[in-house]
């Protein structure tokens, strides 16, 4: 492998539950320092997708492979060993935060550092205060999440997903759960990443956005991808019918 | 009222309940607690076998009483070549009959965490077993602590049961004296007391632990 390879290619994924059929060979490649914007109607299977990635759900097959390993054949006898190395390479920021509400946020943050990758405790608490003043969250240290507002608990969930130095950072609706005047507030913490060349997926329905931070979207729709390329491209002149048509409910949603 | 026996008869009571009653309610429900955890996560293994054997286990003891189970355990075994003494006898019986209702409490509680809890877990890299005792059980503790409180007092009041099998605890001693007095209304409604004031202890120091455990959630 050469360091121009993509930093991940996942190819001809499938995931079924029960017998509907969520994921229907999916290929992706991300290259290093990229941000892909994954878009697409609810029940596409994003969510899935992002999940397989980081080794949360087993797909049926497929095969997802980082530069360097590791690298998964799924379909024949995955060893679960195998599968979960997937999540030594990337890291997930949830829709829903997912915070552990008994730990304060620096423990939240220094949590995987020091439990999982056992760093020195002193290490992951400069990092982590380093990373949460970078989020203007430097003053929250030692409040529990339930004392935070959803804008800044999902700063401390990005945050959380740093501070274990992950290559790819994997992003489900981070902001769909807010209410709209904290939007503004993550997404710009987002973009920041974007700049700083962090390697990102992101499952978003803000457009505006995606056409502003990606490099690339993709877009799914039926457990496939239907289409993908340069934002300016799919976004605003997509070449297949099913792309024109979410676009245009998602502009002008009446 | 014979105060001179509520006197004399107070201290030989007391002390069979903090030699008796208190160091076996602990000792049964500490024993008791470990062994559910273990029932309760066989239960919620998703293995077939595993969660039989668990359901089994707690349908038996849910469903048979409490005094048949110390008997089968102290005059029973014996039949079969298994001596156990007293003490030993009401701790084992008492711990496998904790582990019952505990167990059901504790697999209800763990369920009761959201499943994006277990899945932050995994995404920081976490295994299973790391995510159940840093992420869920902390929060399964929490809301489990009520009925677990509820439990443990049931256990103490419970204990008086081990009288039958001839430890001394806090109603054998009041059983002894009252026998040899004849003054069976004063002191098993001495005896009484003293139970209540056990429980009321214990249940100040449930809303304690409850505030502790609570500190992190929203009021
Ligand atoms: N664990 C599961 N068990 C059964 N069905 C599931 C499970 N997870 C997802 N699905 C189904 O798979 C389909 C795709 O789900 P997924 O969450 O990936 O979609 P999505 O594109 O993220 O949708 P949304 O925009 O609503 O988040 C949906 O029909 C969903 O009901
Ligand atoms: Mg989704």
């Amino acid at each position: 492998m050469s360091p121009t390879d993509p930093l991940l290619t996942a190819t001809g994924l499938r995931k079924s539950f029960g017998d509907t059929e969520v994921l229907k060979s999916i290929d992706l490649r991300i290259d290093a320092g990229r941000v892909v914007a994954l878009v697409g109607p609810s029940g596409s299977g994003k969510t899935t997708v992002l999940r397989c990635l980081n080794g949360l759900e087993t797909p049926d097959g497929g095969t997802v492979a980082f530069r360097g390993g590791p690298s998964v054949e799924f379909g024949g006898k995955v060893s679960k060993k195998e599968a979960l190395s997937l999540r030594d390479r990337s890291a997930m920021v949830f829709q829903g935060y997912n915070l552990f509400p008994h730990m304060t946020v620096l423990e939240n943050i220094i949590e995987g550092p020091v439990r999982v990758q056992k760093r020195p405790r002193k290490d992951a608490v400069a990092d982590a205060e380093r990373l949460l003043g970078r989020v203007g969250l430097a003053g929250k240290r030692d409040d529990y999440p339930f004392n935070l507002s959803g804008g800044q608990q999902q700063r401390v969930g990005i945050v959380r997903a740093l501070a274990l130095q992950p290559d790819l950072l994997l992003f489900d609706e981070p902001t769909s759960a807010l209410d709209p005047e904290l939007v503004g507030e993550v997404l710009t913490v987002i973009k920041e990443l974007a700049e700083e060349q962090w390697t990102m997926v992101i499952v978003t329905h803000e457009l505006a956005f995606a056409r502003e931070v990606a490099d690339e979207v993709v877009f799914m729709d039926g457990g496939v991808v239907v289409e993908h390329g340069h934002p300016d491209q799919v976004l605003r002149d997509p070449r297949e019918e099913r792309t024109r048509r979410f676009v245009q409910r998602l502009l002008h949603p009446f | 009222m014979d105060w001179e026996l509520l006197r004399t008869s107070f201290w030989p009571m007391l002390s069979g309940g903090l030699t008796g009653t208190i160091p076996l309610s602990i000792a049964s429900f500490a024993i008791g607690l470990a062994l559910a955890l273990v029932v309760a996560l066989m239960r919620i293994s998703g293995q077939p076998v595993l969660s039989g054997i668990a359901r089994f286990y707690v349908s038996v003891i849910r469903g048979t009483p409490l005094l048949v189970q110390l008997f089968v355990i102290f005059y029973g075994l014996p039949s079969i070549g298994l001596t156990i003494d007293p003490w030993p006898s009401a701790i084992i019986a008492f711990s496998l009959n904790v582990a019952g209702y505990a167990a059901e409490i504790l697999r209800a509680a763990i369920l009761s965490v959201p499943k994006g809890q277990w899945e932050a877990g995994h995404t920081i890299g976490m295994s299973r077993a790391l995510t159940l005792r840093r992420v869920i059980l902390p929060q399964a503790a929490r809301v489990s602590v009520p009925p677990l409180s509820n439990t443990f007092i049931s256990l103490v009041k419970d204990t008086s049961l081990a009288s039958l099998i001839l430890v001394t605890e806090l109603f054998r001693e009041a059983q002894q004296i009252a026998a040899f007095s004849q003054q069976f209304m004063l002191l098993y409604l001495e005896a009484a007391a003293i139970y209540w004031v056990f429980c009321l202890v214990l249940s100040s120091g449930q809303s304690a632990l409850e505030k502790r455990l609570g500190r992190y959630v929203a009021h």
